[in-house]
């Protein structure tokens, strides 16, 4: 297949695991003004615990979309319990809430380290996607298709949720107004935790989802974090649309600077979102936060 | 008076250092209007954030039909029945009309005797909320905007309403209006604190009158009483 098209099938196909990422980091930041530097984390703790499934180191082998939901529940419950022990206490302070996120994230390194070693665990394509979708003259690898599937359809699922229901609803009024929804009777305090564990969540399943293309080794969790940080700072926080459009975007420039200016990458990465900084402080996609 | 529904009691707040209540009482009889008065910056809004639990007293209480609710947090006192359409209207912007009604939605106590407010009999009271249910609240015109404030406070079906000056910013003629449904509201029997800045507006309609003067209670006193005894309003309220 022609390069362009290959680089053109991984842009997409990485955006998609973007923005299963980034759109918890966007959640979390919009409604609660945290800027969770455990999101890289928590996807790479969701790559190891599934990964840990999927090849069978406690003994037994799971499917790997099993493992994958597995995976995905437990981060999700490490995420509330962050929230409702440590963030909790921390409301409104930034600084503070960075520098307990960037510990965590350091901390949480150590024990991946520690459980899972300093060597790359690979983690097979599930079964029945390794091989290729014929479009005409192009072929696709199935499993990338099928990340760009699940990413459309976690996408539509999310914005089924915030926007055609009475919980999204609710949060977002959280996000407009938290003290204004807190007098009307949202409990916006439990309304975090839920949105905690499900950023939380959605990370960990794109760390297993992503397992097979990017594989799991010890400082991809660092690797994944500013990609996040582009994401949500060229789309806007608080924006769905803006995640997923800033997802695709970043997969675009990440690929291409890569193949192209491999020298430049973060040169290239970081540039729009200088500008974006400069010019739209509030994202591409999202409202001027007062 | 007959049942208080809510009552202040010896609150002193701050913000930080500042000091903005000092020894603040009053008390709101059940379907009564108490008119909070009091000219730019005595007080009164913090006399909301307190009730509300927005913003918690260093001393004294607040306590709603019996109950303390003095440390209760925001959505624990909306619970005991108390709604409040805040300064400013503060509606969600990024909500449809709809759907800042929908969140706010609390089922009545058991025992209370109205038919229970829910979107539809909201948008029977102002049609033209009706009309925009589907929009974006932040395209609302200022009149509308009270008018869903007040909608969005209603949903919660409270014992006790509080209205933080809602005729700011409004055209006379929308002004007229919104008095009008604060009438119907006290008609149906519900407990309302009205502030205001404009002593005219409110007394018509409240029972009582409570002024502040740099967060200290200056008067308590009913309209008739202050018209009999010629009080020098001026001297509290600035000059309208
Ligand atoms: N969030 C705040 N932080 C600090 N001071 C405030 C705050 N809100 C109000 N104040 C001060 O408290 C005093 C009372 O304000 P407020 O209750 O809003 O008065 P009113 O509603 O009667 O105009 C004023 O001096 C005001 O400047
Ligand atoms: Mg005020």
């Amino acid at each position: 297949m022609n390069f362009w098209l290959v680089l053109t099938a991984n842009s997409v196909t990485f955006g998609g695991l973007l923005f299963l990422l980034s759109a918890g980091f966007s959640l979390i930041f919009g409604l609660m003004r945290i800027p969770n530097l455990t999101h890289g984390s928590l996807f790479m703790l969701g790559a190891y615990v599934g990964a840990t499934f999927v090849v069978g180191l406690l003994g037994f082998q799971l499917n790997f979309w099993l493992a994958a939901i597995l995976a995905t529940l437990a981060v999700a419950a490490v995420g509330a319990l962050a929230e409702r022990l440590l963030l909790r206490r921390l409301p409104g302070d930034q600084l503070a809430q960075v520098l307990v996120t960037l510990g965590l994230s350091f901390m949480a390194a150590d024990f991946c380290l520690m459980v899972w070693g300093g060597d790359p665990l690979n983690i097979a394509t599930p079964g029945g996607l390794g091989g290729f979708v014929r479009f005409g003259v192009m072929v696709f690898p199935a499993y990338r298709l099928a990340i760009i599937v699940i990413a459309i359809v976690v996408a539509v699922g999310l914005w089924l949720l915030l926007d055609r229901t009475r919980l999204g609803a609710m949060i977002r009024a959280g996000v407009d107004d938290p003290d204004m929804a807190r007098v009307v009777g949202i409990r916006v305090s439990q309304l975090f935790t839920v949105v905690f564990a499900l950023g939380a969540g959605l990370a960990a399943f794109a760390g297993i989802i992503g397992g097979p293309i990017l594989s799991v080794y010890p400082g991809l969790d660092q690797d994944m974090l500013p990609l996040a940080l582009v994401v949500v700072i060229l789309g806007g926080s608080g924006s769905l649309l803006g995640s997923f459009v800033g997802s695709i975007i970043v997969g675009f420039i990440y690929n291409f600077g890569q193949a192209l200016l491999p020298e430049l990458a973060y040169f290239v990465l970081f540039m729009p979102m200088l500008l974006v900084l400069l010019l739209r402080p509030q994202g591409l996609f999202g409202r001027h936060v007062p | 008076m007959a049942t208080s529904a809510l009552s202040l009691k010896n609150i002193d707040a701050y913000y930080g250092d500042s000091h903005v209540l000092t020894d603040v009482s009053f008390e709101l009889g059940e379907a009564r209007m108490l008119g909070l008065l009091g000219r730019n910056g005595a007080g009164k809004s913090t006399c909301m954030s307190v009730t509300m639990g927005l913003l918690a007293p260093r001393r004294g209480e607040v306590v709603v039909f019996g109950d303390k609710v003095t440390g209760l947090s925001p959505e624990m006192v909306a619970a005991q029945g108390v709604a409040l359409v805040p300064q400013g209207r503060r509606i969600f912007k990024s909500l449809t009309v709809r759907e800042n009604l929908m969140v706010a939605a609390r089922k009545p106590d058991a025992g209370s005797k109205h038919a229970p407010w829910i979107a539809e009999t909201v948008f029977a009271m102002f049609p033209r909320l009706a009309e925009r249910h589907k929009q974006i609240a932040a395209h609302l015109s200022g009149g509308e905007q009270q008018m869903l404030a007040i909608g969005r406070a209603l949903m919660g079906n409270p014992r006790v309403l509080l209205m933080d000056e809602p005729s700011e910013g409004l055209a006379p003629q929308i002004v007229a209006e919104v008095m009008a449904t604060i009438r119907k509201l006290k008609e149906s029997g519900l407990s309302i604190v009205l502030v205001e800045q404009n002593p005219r507006l409110v007394f018509d309609v409240a029972d009582d009158i409570v002024i502040l003067n740099t967060g200290r209670v200056a008067v308590v006193s009913t309209p008739a009483q202050l018209d009999k005894d010629g009080v020098d309003l001026t001297q509290h309220l600035g000059v309208f």
